[in-house]
């Protein structure tokens, strides 16, 4: 789409700037004038743009039109779990009475933003199996920090001192080793098997009384479910250790398992994952962190109790400590509550099975065109390798590239680290079998490119506002604000 | 539910018979068998859950919920304390609750997200100027963890592993701290304004612009004391102060952190917030969170993209500069719509609205017998007032009167902050959503109570 004069997006807000415009107007002082602070206190110069209100509204809905997103396109980002984002579900987090309500107001005042979060902890537990929970984590590697500052509390609670090691497989998403290393842990690598699952004789040799616990993703990122996983918790605490569960991928598992009876201790949730809360371009998420009865007392403050009726906020008796400002990332909790209210237990359950089946259905239809290094059912995702394209000479990157030309987001490339060229895609429950039919088309025709003209997908993509950019030029001369040309 | 207890929900497109089409390509009879691989003494426990509601039905329930809370807009409020209530323009909300923007990932693949990474690299580059600093990043969770987050830089920069944190730093910051800091090592010690001597093992010195309980200190006497030690001057600054005030940068700042809720973000109980997060150049490879750098696409043209990721997590693991992945990103759009409409003169207009009301408001409230305004310290738009009786029966009196009071200083966590003659300590803070109104009934019923 082709935009003219000031709706173009070439120039930044400094460059659009004309002194005097102005984009919103300002009321007038109505109290007498102050005596202002010392001048040596003051500003001199404030570099903002000037301009008006259609140009910020212009320049910001055209900046938007250079997105794919998944009200727009099929957004398979494997691990991401790009569902539809229900509407009703921020339409609930704008109600005044949640929007406008200050987290420092009287609790005798936000008794309803209390009960709400109260019967989300309940929601919470109840999902994953585990007895207590805390909200106030934003993020999900906010929550695995979260986590892991918990199980070393807790051994050093019983006056252990001698667990400084995290086991995480190889697998394992980057977030994990970097909250283990936050946490001041030694993170040791625990390998995969030939079926993807855990390698348990190298957790065996792991196992010992300097071990603190283990990370667990259930299903791991090959998007596969570990057929030893209680095996995998009862080696773990059978030396001691706790197991932590890294709830990344629960999308697969509503309503099918419960993680704290596969034996879990601790574990979070990606409310901007598996219950729906949009991720706004990177952000804002949550990262509620559920555990066990024996970690309850190390949860993160503030949790929500109920006494005789009353809610309030509460800090638990071992508790690690405050990790964010205030409570949690409210609004993106009312989002999770309306979701889950939305479907109850049968449609939870419904959403894991249409995400594991979509997700199924890509992997057979796939499967005689690109090369699958874990050829046994999957779960929500699926873990596919460019291997046989790479021996024409056509990579995964550009695979990933080439299929922005076809209208759908690249899957998530070169991850998980243990699959070579490896491309992960995540369907989610939210598609029509007819974009499931187009994509996989879409896909058998790029391998088809990559036969009869390879430059076509070395090239990709072709038909985006930019073509690939220079990373290495990016890293080497960073330029990371704008500034007056000298 | 219907009668034979299959629950089609809307958020599924696929129908049970197209369900069984795809089951049959897979050759699967059912879709629970492909859940085969979970042990069978797990596999389908219980849920107990309310049963589903229609959104009708769930707009009743949450507007229930929402009724029962006081909203900012019921009355005047003067409750501030790291949470502000100022205007937000209509233009806010409609930008960012566009689909392309709300529903994206991460711009991990950037030829398809120029929309998100052009607005990250105008965020960076107005939060460097509000700040007056060289770069900053492309958020983080809030203005805690943004400012733990800056201690652990600090500590990383000058490889030293104690920090000196000023007492009128917001408790609730020192906490997250705290407890960010507690396993790796890191000695926190606090210091009152007057007594900080930091040594040739400090780390940083630790700061809040205003402070916690509204107060502009010296911060050229702070930078002076770290840098002549070898320490950083890590500082954290409510951006609408910066509309008037003058900039961390200027002060020889060497980490700006922010609590970014001020910029458009509605109080929201608490969040979502945005972190800002601001260094000098030389220092941006120990910057944790992502960063959005300008480059050129294969043709020449201008494009952005995420850069330097060699610092964060999925690349660099264990050694990652900071573990964060998910951050704000919907919130640093939202703030950099604000600042756009607010512009150079709107926004230097509106903190001097906070500011002549605020000190309206404390000149108003000195001249009440039995009321002192504690202002040792300039301030811009909090203050502390010390009552004739404790804070807690005022804010009751106040609310009879429909008026949300300040914050109540009487917890022992704000005692150290506090000179010894506050006994009966509030916090209080004027925007400029409170009008010339709301503050004479907030006096008049402070007079009421003396």
């Amino acid at each position: 789409m082709i935009k003219g004069g000031s709706r173009t997006t070439d120039k930044l807000l400094m460059e659009r700037s004309v002194a005097d415009r102005t984009g919103t107007v300002i009321p007038p002082l109505d109290v007498p004038e102050q005596p202002l602070l010392s001048s040596n206190l003051l500003r001199s110069n404030l570099q903002l743009p000037e301009v008006s209100e259609p140009e910020v509204v212009q320049y910001f809905t055209n900046l938007s039109q250079m997105n794919f997103s998944i009200d727009t396109q099929f957004y398979p980002l494997g691990s991401c779990t790009m569902k539809y984002n229900p509407k009703v579900n921020d339409e609930m987090a704008f109600l005044p009475g949640f929007s406008n309500i200050h987290p420092l107001q009287s609790e005798d005042s936000s008794q309803g933003a209390l009960e709400l979060l109260f019967k989300l902890q309940g929601f919470l537990t109840e999902i994953t199996g585990m007895h207590g929970v805390s909200l106030a984590t934003l993020a999900g590697a906010h929550g695995e920090l979260a986590g892991v500052l918990m199980i070393r509390a807790y051994h050093r609670s019983r006056g252990d001192h001698s667990r400084t090691k995290i086991a995480i497989p190889d697998s394992a998403h980057g977030t994990n080793p970097a909250s283990a290393a936050m946490a001041g842990f030694d993170v040791v690598t625990l390998p995969s098997d030939n079926n993807g699952n855990v390698d348990l004789e190298a957790l065996n040799r792991l196992a010992g009384p300097d071990l603190a616990g283990a990370m667990i993703t259930l299903p791991s990122t090959l998007g596969i479910f570990d057929e030893n996983i209680v095996e995998v918790c009862k080696v773990v605490h059978e030396s001691g250790g706790m197991v932590y569960g890294d709830g990344a991928n629960m999308n697969a598992l509503l309503g099918r398992v419960k993680l704290g009876e596969l034996g879990f201790d601790v574990a979070h949730l990606n409310l901007h994952k598996t219950f729906s809360t949009p991720h706004g371009g990177g952000g804002p998420g949550a990262g509620p962190v559920c555990c066990v009865e024996s970690l309850t007392p190390f949860l993160a403050a503030p949790v929500i109790s109920s006494i005789a009726g009353k809610y309030s906020l509460t800090t638990p008796e071992h508790s690690i400590g405050k990790i964010s400002g205030f409570h949690g990332n409210f609004g993106v909790l009312v989002r999770a509550y309306t979701y889950i209210r939305t479907l109850g237990a049968a449609g939870l359950t419904s959403i894991s099975g249409n995400a594991v089946l979509n997700a199924n259905y890509i992997m057979e239809s796939l499967k005689d065109k690109y090369y699958l290094p874990y050829d046994r059912r999957c779960m929500h995702e699926v873990v596919f390798s460019a291997d046989w394209q790479k021996t024409r000479g056509v990579s995964g990157l550009e695979i990933a590239k080439r299929l922005l030309d076809y209208g759908y987001h690249a899957p998530t490339m070169y991850f998980p680290l243990i699959v070579h060229e490896a491309l992960m895609i995540e369907p989610t429950e939210s598609e029509t079998k007819e974009t499931l039919d187009a994509f996989i088309q879409a896909l058998i025709n790029i391998d088809e490119e990559s036969h009869q003209d390879p430059d076509l997908v070395q090239n990709a993509p072709h038909t985006t506002p930019v073509s690939r950019l220079d990373e290495a030029l990016a890293a080497r001369r960073p330029n990371l604000k704008w500034q007056a040309a000298d | 539910m219907t009668s034979t207890g299959h629950f089609q929900s809307h958020y599924i497109p696929n129908t049970l018979q197209e369900q069984a089409a795809m089951l049959a390509t897979i050759n699967a009879r059912s879709i629970d068998e492909l859940f085969a691989d979970i042990p069978v003494a797990f596999r389908n426990p219980d849920l107990n859950l309310p049963e589903p509601l229609s959104e009708l039905e769930i707009q009743k329930e949450l507007s229930g919920f929402a009724a029962k809370n006081r909203v900012l807009s019921s009355g005047p409020s003067f409750l501030g304390a790291g949470s502000y209530n100022h205007f937000i323009p209509s233009i806010v909300k409609a930008l960012i609750t566009r689909g392309e923007f709300l529903t994206a990932y991460t711009p991990y693949q950037p030829e398809v997200s120029q929309g998100t990474l052009q607005v990250i690299y105008e965020f960076q580059t107005l939060i460097a100027n509000l700040y007056e600093m060289e770069v900053a990043n492309a958020g983080m969770y809030d203005g805690a963890t943004s400012l733990a987050e800056g201690v652990l830089m600090a500590c990383r920069v000058t490889r030293r592993d104690k920090a000196i944190v000023i007492n009128s730093v917001s408790p609730a910051y020192q906490q997250v701290i705290q407890t960010y800091c507690q396993a790796q090592g890191i000695e926190i010690a606090t210091s009152s304004p007057s007594a900080v001597s930091p040594t040739q093992e400090t780390a940083c010195i630790v700061a809040q612009y205003p402070n916690f309980i509204g107060g502009i200190e010296d911060l050229e006497h702070y930078s002076e004391l770290a840098h002549n030690s070898g320490a950083l001057l890590v500082i954290s600054s409510d951006p609408m102060a910066m509309g008037m005030l003058k900039p961390p940068g200027e002060y020889g700042a060497d980490i700006v952190t922010g609590e970014g809720q001020p910029l458009g973000i509605p109080t929201s109980y608490g969040g979502p917030y945005l972190g800002l997060f601001a260094t000098k150049q030389e220092y941006i490879r120990q910057m944790p969170s992502r960063i959005v750098g300008r480059t050129v696409d294969t043709q020449g043209r201008s494009g952005f993209v995420l850069t330097l990721q060699t610092r964060e997590q999925h690349i660099r693991r264990e050694r990652a500069t900071s573990n964060i992945c998910t951050n704000e990103a919907l919130y640093a759009l939202a703030s950099t719509i604000y600042l756009s409409a607010m512009g150079k003169q709107g926004f230097r207009k509106l903190s001097e609205l906070c500011y002549h009301k605020a000190h309206y408001a404390a000149n108003e409230i000195s001249k009440l017998s039995g009321y002192t305004v504690h202002d040792a310290n300039p301030f811009f738009q909090e203050f502390v007032i010390n009552c004739p009786v404790p804070a807690r029966k005022i804010n009751q009196t106040l609310l009879d009167h429909n008026i949300l009071g300040g914050l109540d200083l009487s917890d022992s966590t704000y005692s150290e902050l506090l000179p010894s003659n506050v006994i009966n300590g509030m916090l209080v803070c004027v925007t400029e959503m409170n009008s010339k109104e709301d503050i004479d009934a907030l006096v008049s019923v402070l007079k009421g109570i003396e």
